[in-house]
């Protein structure tokens, strides 16, 4: 059933995906990014309590829900390293630890903004912000376990059991608002029952999430090519790749 | 799946268990702790049958009692009663409420158990519910009518 992911496992036929993939991811993300946030921050409607206040939500939500699937995703990639030692599975590891960790950092921050206004205070040690800052730990450990390893091979086996460890983490966060009293309210649009927010504000909504979505996996798909070339430096087909690229610039 | 896969397989995975199982037991254990405030029946009433003494530093979450918020004149002092679905406990404060603070809205404070039933708070944080729509539907659906927080008035 899985057969036709196996070639994938061989760098050079992953960094052909990455190429490919690339703009199909990019550009739309530009395209959503824009019409979401201009969209929400400028043509929806103020809310009924928080007025223009609550138009922080076009960033802080995708960017929070997206922190948790990024994480996931890491974790998937990091499975498949573990048990069927790709080594490009690691390579897609560590190249999506740094971009989930970037968006946990805009959540939290976005979060404390508006916080700050509603709430009336930057920061406080609920279930869900504390399980979040975790989350973004957890995104730095796997980062700094990875480079403390010489053997990236190593280092990827070192890094994906911490990535797969915190994966405990993600359901805490997100039913953290149910389990526990907290400041934090509960579910908006993640939820199986219908989206408490009024349709003209959840479609801006729903368009900066898939923005974002196809952002993070072009960043990704951009590191992972990196990160290929880095490893794979002194290979043939890299040397070839070059030589090739060489030539038609000159022919240019 | 060649057995070495397999066997990789079942160590990750019994791990996995092994730690989603402590973390479920850790958490389970902490609960009270990881709960962010009292709510006023837990007060009142206790909570697992451990009442809050007198002098004890705690926070409490309900919500503003509508008609209950009275300011003094003279200084930032206020007072008002929060409720979940029981008895109600009221709070003193002094100093400047948060924007969504208004009546009927829900709230956390933290402060000192004065006496039995009053709290003395320090600070005081708006909660706001998961619900966001325009102004002209939460008139419609709620009878809530969008006041600019400077032109509130708590009277």
């Amino acid at each position: 059933m899985w057969k036709w992911l196996h070639p994938y496992a061989k760098p050079e036929r992953a960094y052909q995906l990455c190429s490919t993939l690339q703009p199909y991811f990019f550009w739309p993300a530009v395209l959503c990014i824009l019409v979401g946030s201009v969209w929400g921050l400028a043509f929806a409607p103020q809310d009924y309590q928080q007025g223009d206040s609550f138009r922080i939500i076009y960033i802080h939500v995708p960017s929070a829900i997206l922190s948790m699937s990024t994480y996931v995703a890491m974790a998937v990639a990091a499975l498949v390293g573990i048990v069927w030692q790709w080594r490009t599975a690691f390579m897609a590891m560590i190249a999506m630890a740094p971009v989930g960790a970037v968006v946990t950092f805009i959540a939290l921050f976005t979060g404390a903004a508006w916080g700050k206004p509603m709430w009336g205070t930057w920061w406080v040690w609920d279930a869900r912000l504390t399980s979040e800052l975790i989350l973004l730990f957890l995104y730095l450990g796997v980062m700094s376990l990875y480079g403390a390893f010489e053997d990236k091979q190593q280092a990827g086996k070192a890094a994906g059991v911490m990535a797969l460890v915190g994966v405990v983490n993600v359901p805490i966060i997100h039913y953290s608002v149910e389990w526990w009293n907290t400041l934090h309210q509960g579910a908006t649009i993640s939820k199986f029952d219908k989206p408490s927010i009024a349709p003209e504000m959840l479609w801006p909504l729903l368009i900066a999430l898939l923005g974002f979505a196809l952002f993070i996996a072009a960043v990704t798909v951009m590191r992972m090519k990196n990160e290929i070339i880095r490893r794979e430096y002194h290979r043939p087909w890299v040397k070839e790749m070059v030589q090739s690229a060489k030539e038609t610039n000159h022919a240019v | 799946m060649n057995p070495r896969r397999q066997r990789r397989l079942a160590a990750v995975g019994g791990a996995g268990l092994l730690i989603v199982g402590a973390v479920a037991l850790m958490l389970f254990a902490l609960t009270d702790n990881i709960d962010l405030f009292y709510t006023p029946s837990e007060i009142v009433e206790g909570k697992d049958g451990v009442k809050p003494t007198v002098g004890q530093r705690l926070r409490i979450g309900g919500m503003v009692v509508p008609g209950s918020v009275s300011r003094d004149s003279e200084s930032l002092e206020v007072t008002f009663k929060l409720i979940d679905t029981g008895p109600q406990v009221t709070v003193t404060y002094a100093g400047i409420l948060p924007d969504l603070f208004r009546e009927g809205q829900g709230i956390v404070a933290t402060g000192v158990l004065a006496e039995a039933g009053v709290i003395q708070a320090e600070e005081v944080l708006a909660k706001h519910d998961e619900e966001y729509m325009p102004p002209e539907l939460a008139e419609q659906m709620k009878g809530i009518k969008h006041v600019k927080p400077s032109e509130g008035s708590y009277e």
